[in-house]
């Protein structure tokens, strides 16, 4: 809570963003001390990881001092008051923390809780609910991170490039190699810590994908560590060099096919006379069914979210390489 | 007595910081900042109420009877990649501001339209 109020107080960006990235650390101690393992696990790599990132990237473009409120701000300062005021009040009716007669454990919770081994067969019950329960929310989701991938590829996508010659290349990678050798000398330890780091990042986030049916874990939290294991790639070696170990229209049709394995799942179970995501389709054994359609599903939202976070990084980074170097020009 | 309340309490005081530097801020990027925080306490509203006193995290183990709720966690977790997805499109229209309008301060940026009119 400190931290949030010194974000209010600080005026140079940089500082703002390393602060909301200690927060986004801070919240994710809490939810482990929620018993919300999954969460905090999203919220770790995401809060303190992925988001300061991007916004470190954007404010590169931006500038990075804010300008001092000039009127006084004190309007804000009682229209505030006021609604916490009453949401203050609201809280009032509200259950004590802890209660386990609140209404929201009344519900659907104990159907989850005692029945989902039963009906899924799978031990973590978060992964039973997003994926089989409410997989159709699920599928929303994903089309949601879908769109805003699409949405910042035409806000930020540089395509009225002129087309390169030959020439054009080649002077590319003489630049490249150029740079690369004074790069190495540069960040040699990082380089070399993070190249070895690099292949273990990445066996996590698979284990993190496949194991998501047993422990912590699952597609939204492999597909951010895997995406942040190519950004650190990223980071230390350029976005030239990116460029050439992952081609991006590839990564473009990645995106795309995840969401294409997730509708038709969906669509072969309703091929079948089932509900769409029903996945008792898939199997003649209805728990085998339902271990098959969580893999597929998990997969597929792995596949989409870990290639829409490439996406937005890359994007971000080219847009910025592209106007220094017209700022060179 | 009330202080079984005080989870939601913090919700409410980051909530309303969150708000304040979405209204009172005139920088682009701050006011995305403070939309996230705003987020952030209402993600932590849901898995305050998904504990359960003496439960555990909902993974389904031998011996364990008590657990915490998990249809708020599945919410949450889906809703911090959609935050990000979410966030990072705000960050692309603020970087195309600058470059259209040459800063993000929201009153440079209504005095520029204001001479245009």
């Amino acid at each position: 809570m400190g931290v949030a109020i010194a974000i209010v107080r600080m005026k140079d960006l940089f500082a703002v963003i390393m602060l909301s990235g200690i927060y986004g650390l801070l919240s994710a101690s809490f939810f482990v001390a929620m018993d919300a393992v999954d969460v905090a696990f999203t919220e770790a790599s995401v809060g303190a990881g992925i988001s300061t990132l991007l916004m470190l990237v954007a404010i590169s473009m931006t500038g990075r001092s804010e300008h001092p409120v000039r009127h006084k701000p004190v309007l804000a300062l009682v229209v505030v008051i006021v609604t916490g005021g009453l949401l203050i009040y609201g809280t009032l009716d509200m259950p004590y923390f802890g209660s386990a007669q609140a209404p929201v454990h009344q519900h659907v919770a104990p159907r989850y809780i005692n029945d989902s081994m039963q009906e899924v067969g799978v031990p973590n019950i978060v992964t039973s609910v997003l994926a089989s329960y409410r997989a159709f929310d699920t599928f929303g989701e994903v089309i949601v991170i879908f769109t805003a991938g699409m949405g910042i590829l035409a806000l930020l996508s540089v395509l009225r490039r002129p087309r390169k010659t030959a020439g054009d290349i080649a002077r590319d990678t003489a630049e490249i190699d150029s740079l690369n050798d004074s790069m190495h000398e540069q960040h040699l330890i990082l380089r070399i810590v993070s190249k070895m780091l690099l292949p273990f990042i990445m066996l996590f986030a698979l284990y993190v994908q496949f194991h998501g049916d047993f422990g912590p874990g699952g597609g939204f939290q492999a597909g951010v560590i895997f995406a942040a294991a190519i950004i650190l790639y990223t980071m230390l070696f350029g976005m030239s060099t990116a460029r050439r170990v992952i081609n991006q229209s590839f990564i473009q049709f990645l995106a795309a096919t995840g969401v294409l394995l997730y509708g038709s799942v969906g669509l072969v179970s309703l091929l079948n006379g089932k509900n769409f995501l029903d996945y008792s389709a898939l199997s003649a054994d209805p728990i085998a069914g339902q271990h098959l359609g969580i893999l597929l599903i998990e997969l597929g939202v792995g596949i989409t979210v870990a290639s829409v976070m490439i996406i937005i990084f890359f994007n971000f980074a080219g847009r910025r390489e592209n106007s220094q170097g017209n700022n060179k020009t | 007595m009330l202080m079984g309340l005080y989870n939601d309490w913090v919700v409410v005081v980051l909530m309303m910081v969150g708000f304040y530097i979405v209204i009172a801020h005139g920088n682009l990027i701050k006011k995305i900042v403070g939309l996230s925080i705003f987020q952030t306490s209402v993600f932590i509203f849901y898995i305050s109420m998904a504990k359960v006193e003496g439960g555990t995290a909902p993974i389904l183990a031998e011996g364990i009877s008590q657990y915490s709720n998990p249809l708020p966690h599945v919410l949450i977790l889906t809703a911090i990649v959609v935050g990000i997805a979410t966030t990072a499109l705000a960050l692309a229209l603020a970087v195309r501001i600058k470059e259209a309008y040459g800063s993000i301060e929201e009153e440079e940026i209504q005095k520029q339209d204001n001479l245009d009119c």
